[in-house]
């Protein structure tokens, strides 16, 4: 490709992201005017100019249907674990005796810096998990996990986060990302018909070392 | 819609918004560390503000409130993440929590093996 062609191939992949500042000065106004769109334009330009950051890729695929899926089951997480921590918060008698949260890491299948932080913040938006670090190399998500107890209620909850990063990944992944989760699966399906663990198969998957952390969980407490 | 309908949406949006807004005060009083209170500091209020910016939408329906309503709760949604995250790993990294609280720390685990791709 041509100096040339590779300069237009950036502009349109920037496209989506000017025309969104676009579209957010015109939400803060709140109305959609010509005045609005061409400051909005003009803005838009200059933010992208002096505040220059490393381009996001974008995957250059969007499936409306599963995005509205991905953003109501996402509301309706939220209404319902804020109902949860609000209960733990509130809820008399409160036993304090043992652990009731986890550090745990989810390694996701993803290797799409967007899809990591769309699950990252999809996960954190969720009240009762807190993205405290993140592994860009090994899409690992480090996450803080209110209210668990037991190892069911983690891989639980590894799941939940598995399934979050699936709807992204469906509602706007590149075809990459969705080539690795059916990949994902089928060795999971193999792994749980050849009688091992599916979840180890699939964490192993994306992660050659996962297998003696797994071993890890099991020795005990921590200091 | 009628007045009296009105009036009940309200009083079910803004109450319930209220009720999570003083849960989260309480958690923050209640919960027995920094990892813990982050989340009863952070994450209640999200659907109080949801609910709060819905009830100014539905009352005032014009183009201009419901943009803003959307503005408001999408800037959230966006920032407040960060902040818990900011301080949840400056927590951790300073020992500023409560191993006896955890069922497992895979983040301590994963740092004291070296295996971390930063």
């Amino acid at each position: 490709m041509s100096a040339r062609a590779e300069r237009r191939a950036a502009l349109l992949n920037q496209l989506p992201l000017w025309l969104g500042l676009v579209l957010l000065w015109m939400l803060l106004w709140g109305s959609f005017s010509w005045l609005n769109l061409v400051t909005g334009a003009l803005l838009a330009s200059l933010v992208s100019i002096v505040f220059y950051l490393p381009a996001v890729q974008l995957s250059g695929r969007l499936d409306p249907a599963r995005t509205v899926v991905f953003l109501l089951r996402l509301l309706g997480d939220i209404v319902r674990a804020s109902v949860q921590v609000a209960w733990l918060a509130l809820k008399p008698l409160r036993t304090t005796a043992g652990p009731q949260s986890a550090i745990i890491a989810v390694p996701l299948r993803t290797r799409s810096d967007l899809i990591l932080t769309w699950t990252a913040v999809a996960t954190s938006i969720v009240p009762g998990s807190i993205v405290i670090d993140t592994d860009r190399v090994s899409s690992t998500l480090y996450l803080h996990v209110l209210g668990v107890r037991t190892h069911a209620q983690i891989d639980l909850f590894r799941a939940s986060v598995l399934a979050t990063e699936r709807r992204i990944v469906g509602a706007f992944g590149s075809r990459e990302d969705l080539e690795r989760l059916a990949l994902g699966d089928a060795v999971a399906a193999v792994a749980a018909a050849t009688g091992a663990v599916a979840a180890d198969a699939r964490a192993a998957s994306t992660r050659d070392d996962d297998s003696d952390r797994r071993n890890l969980d099991d020795t005990g407490k921590e200091t | 819609m009628t007045p009296a309908i009105g009036d009940v949406v309200t009083a079910v949006l803004v109450l319930s918004a209220a009720l999570m807004c003083l849960a989260a005060g309480v958690g923050l009083l209640r919960f027995p560390d920094v990892l813990s209170r982050l989340h009863a500091a952070t994450k209640p209020q999200i659907f109080g503000l949801i609910a709060v910016t819905l009830d100014v939408a539905v009352n005032n329906f014009t183009l201009g409130t419901v943009t803003l309503s959307v503005a408001i709760v999408a800037f959230q949604a966006l920032t407040a993440p960060m902040a818990a995250h900011l301080i949840a790993r400056v927590a951790h990294d300073t020992d500023r929590f409560r191993p006896e609280l955890l069922v497992v720390d895979e983040l301590g685990r994963a740092n004291r093996r070296g295996d971390r791709g930063d």
